[in-house]
């Protein structure tokens, strides 16, 4: 909680959304979402699957810039700057704003060089022994040290399905960013391993701005403190975990949490 | 009974067989039975193959058998008492006389061969009507053997799937068993040079000249080394230094740069490149590049550089398999999964970081598999080298002097005057052989490598 940015001027939010839509070519995924993200909060999407999620997460980073089909309109500012604005470096932004994926995507080198990745290519570390000690923290912030400490040389994607979603969680925070995204980040893992990551994200929330994707409501409630739920591309409802998974004040969200539909 | 007037009849044969029992299929008492095991047309299918199925595999082989059979016949003949026993000779008469029999030609130009037509003819009608005979036989033998079985509690549906899978099996045997045969005539051929030249003289000295063979000791000036350094030098060094850089680099731009626009006219138009016939880029080599590459030359100070310079035929050659590496390289690239990419760029690298420190190394082993079978191809590349490259075996490393391939040295030992048992001759069929089995090993590494990487992905 130490190294957490102060406040920005402005919104006073780590990350706000504006009206953002997005398209894929003719096709509208979402339409008009506002919402803001905090520090020292996780804040939970969940909605039926094919509602824009994943699609509006990845505006967060500007990862839809690798689709060239999809369009982004509306603002989106990381602490009071667009990031859309051309004075916005994407490389920039993108270490300041992580990413986890759904499927586990260890590069297919040694687990080392897997957290060294995003240092090397910011230029992080000035020695081997400052790489190493990157290298030691972010593997242990990701609860993966005491597991793998004797045989970092091995191939990342010789870990199991969890151990290698914890790796990709060390390989985002070893570049210190400052709001980590995950797209269903156990979707494709065992009960066991959900609960571990589950876990970590209760770790790592006093650290950063975690915003997590996720299908499973009993998920959301649990890991998160603000859930935005979403259907057919539109941010239906938006606010304190409790409330929402309690008191929902919109009929479609109702229907979404008592398994109506979705 | 010519081949095509048989085929035609046996054909039919398998036609009418196929009616007979389609019709009597049809009439079957079903004896209450709603549904026959099979169709009509199924027992109609089996009569048919059993009629024409070993009318046409008696044919393949007695075809290939009744040369043979003729000739022995021939020989027997009191006229050809007369004949030289020298093999090359014999045959060539044997030739004349088996044209004027069939009617291709209307007189021989040697005595002997006249002599030997009658008997000629003989022997082919006499074959040609015996194995006519036996294949109609085996068509009615067949054909009422499976008629006789059909009934309606014959499965035909289930033989006539079996037959199936038998003709496909056959078929797929026929590329595999060409091979092999093309090996054994390699390896038979070489196995006579071996007789005459020493495979160590061969494999291993550096003198190349069978222009000048000495006949006490012709391993002394066949010694393939310099042709293998020139194979090498050629199409392993020089044309991969042109192809490697060019194909990788084209591949990466048209998988991560070009907008789809662009990918989609270039590229067909690198294909198109494939798609030229090897003897325009010999053209393209001798007549355009060498001149080129010798003006270099001396420009740069090397006054008598040779006009059938390495370097000219590894260039053209290189540009050559560019579009060959580029489409490998393009594949294994697209293979590393999307999840590799956005990971890295979700890390914050750009596009060319991305590349270089996760894409490629993800690729390297299909790249590396593409990079052998390329070579491969460059060595057994011939039309370019045989228009570009020189007949001069040198062993060198300045590609600005000339050297020679294997393929070229084939092309040259074949062509020309040639007396089928010389050494110089049989060469050709031992540096065939040496180069089949390295493009075969070649292949062989590629492959498991290509299998090996797959399994990383899966
Ligand atoms: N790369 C893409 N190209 C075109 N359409 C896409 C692409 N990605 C997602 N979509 C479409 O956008 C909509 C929202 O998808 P997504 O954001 O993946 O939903 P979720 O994550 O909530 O399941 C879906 O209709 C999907 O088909
Ligand atoms: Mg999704």
């Amino acid at each position: 909680m130490t190294d957490a940015t102060p406040f920005p001027t402005g919104t006073g939010h780590k990350m706000s959304a504006r009206g953002v839509s997005v398209s894929y070519g003719d096709k509208q995924a979402i339409r008009d979402v506002s919402i803001d993200v905090d520090m020292d909060h996780v804040t939970a999407f969940i909605g039926p699957s094919g509602c824009g999620k994943s699609t509006f997460l990845r505006t967060l980073n500007r990862m839809n810039d690798t689709i060239a089909s999809a369009r982004v309109t509306g603002e989106i500012t990381l602490d009071g700057e667009d990031i859309y604005s051309s004075a916005m470096d994407v490389v920039q932004l993108r270490a300041r704003v992580g990413m986890v994926f759904q499927k586990p995507n260890p590069f297919p080198k040694s687990i080392y060089e897997n957290v060294a990745y995003g240092p090397r290519i910011h230029g992080l570390a000035a020695s081997k022994g400052a790489l190493d000690g990157i290298v030691e923290q972010s593997l242990r912030r990701a609860g993966l040290w005491d597991e793998v400490k004797d045989r970092l040389s091995d191939s990342g994607t010789a870990l199991s399905g969890g151990q290698q979603q914890r790796l990709c969680i060390a390989r985002a925070i070893a570049v210190d960013p400052e709001v980590i995204l995950m797209d269903e980040p156990c979707s494709a893992l065992d009960p066991i391993a959900t609960a571990k990551i589950e876990e970590l994200i209760h770790e790592l929330k006093g650290r950063y701005a975690i915003v997590i994707v996720t299908h499973n409501m009993q998920q959301a409630a649990r890991v998160s403190q603000k859930t935005a739920f979403f259907h057919l591309g539109q941010l239906v409802e938006y606010g304190d975990t409790d409330n929402i998974f309690t008191a929902p004040k919109q009929e479609r969200t109702k229907d979404y949490i008592t398994g109506r539909y979705g | 009974m010519n081949v095509f007037a048989l085929l035609f009849v046996v054909v039919g044969l398998g036609l009418i067989g196929w009616l007979t029992a389609r019709a009597r299929a049809v009439r079957f008492d079903r004896g209450g039975q709603k549904r026959l095991h099979s169709l009509p047309s199924q027992h109609g299918w089996y009569v048919a193959m059993w009629t024409v199925l070993p009318a046409l595999l008696f044919i393949a082989v007695w075809s290939a058998l009744s040369p043979a059979l003729i000739k022995d016949q021939v020989l027997k003949s009191p006229a050809a008492s007369q004949l030289s026993d020298f093999a090359f000779e014999r045959d060539t008469i044997l030739g004349e006389a088996r044209d004027v029999a069939l009617g291709r030609a209307d007189a021989t130009f040697d005595d002997t061969a006249t002599a030997l037509v009658e008997p000629m003819r003989a022997a082919i009608a006499f074959y040609g009507w015996t194995g006519t005979g036996i294949a109609i036989l085996l068509a009615f033998a067949g054909g009422a053997f499976a008629f006789t079985r059909t009934s309606p509690t014959f499965r035909a549906r289930t033989r006539v799937e079996r037959g199936l899978m038998l003709i496909l099996l056959l078929a797929s045997l026929i590329a595999i068993l060409t091979t092999v045969g093309i090996f054994l005539s390699l390896f038979w051929e070489s196995m006579r040079f071996f007789a005459m030249v020493p495979p160590q003289d061969f494999l291993f000295s550096t003198h190349w000249s069978p222009q000048l063979i000495d006949p006490n000791n012709p391993g002394k000036s066949l010694g393939a080394v310099p042709l293998f350094w020139g194979t090498f030098f050629i199409g392993a060094v020089i044309a991969m230094l042109v192809a490697i850089p060019f194909g990788l680099m084209s591949a990466i731009y048209l998988t991560q740069y070009a907008a789809p626009r662009v990918r989609r006219w270039m590229k067909p138009l690198l294909e198109i490149l494939a798609g030229v016939p090897t003897v325009v880029y010999g053209y393209f080599a001798a007549l355009t590049v060498a001149p080129a590459v010798r003006n270099l030359a001396v420009f740069l100070g090397m006054p008598f550089a040779s006009a059938e310079s390495a370097l000219a035929a590894g260039l053209v050659m290189g540009v050559m398999i560019i579009p060959f590496v580029s489409s490998l390289a393009d594949d294994s690239i697209a293979a590393v999964p999307t999840a590799m990419r956005d990971g890295s760029l979700a890390m914050g690298a750009t596009n060319s970081e991305t590349i270089s420190r996760v894409l490629l190394p993800a690729a390297l082993p299909g790249v590396v598999a593409g990079v052998l079978l390329a070579v491969s191809r460059a060595i057994g590349e011939t039309m370019i080298v045989v228009m570009a490259a020189s007949g001069a075996a040198n062993i060198t490393l300045n590609p600005f002097e000339s050297a020679t391939t294997v393929t070229k040295q084939i092309v040259d030992l074949l062509t020309g005057e040639s007396e089928f048992d010389s050494p110089k001759t049989l060469a050709a069929f031992a540096l065939g052989l040496t180069l089949f089995v390295i493009t075969l090993l070649l292949n062989i590494v590629a492959l498991r490598v290509v299998k090996k990487y797959r399994e990383a992905y899966e």
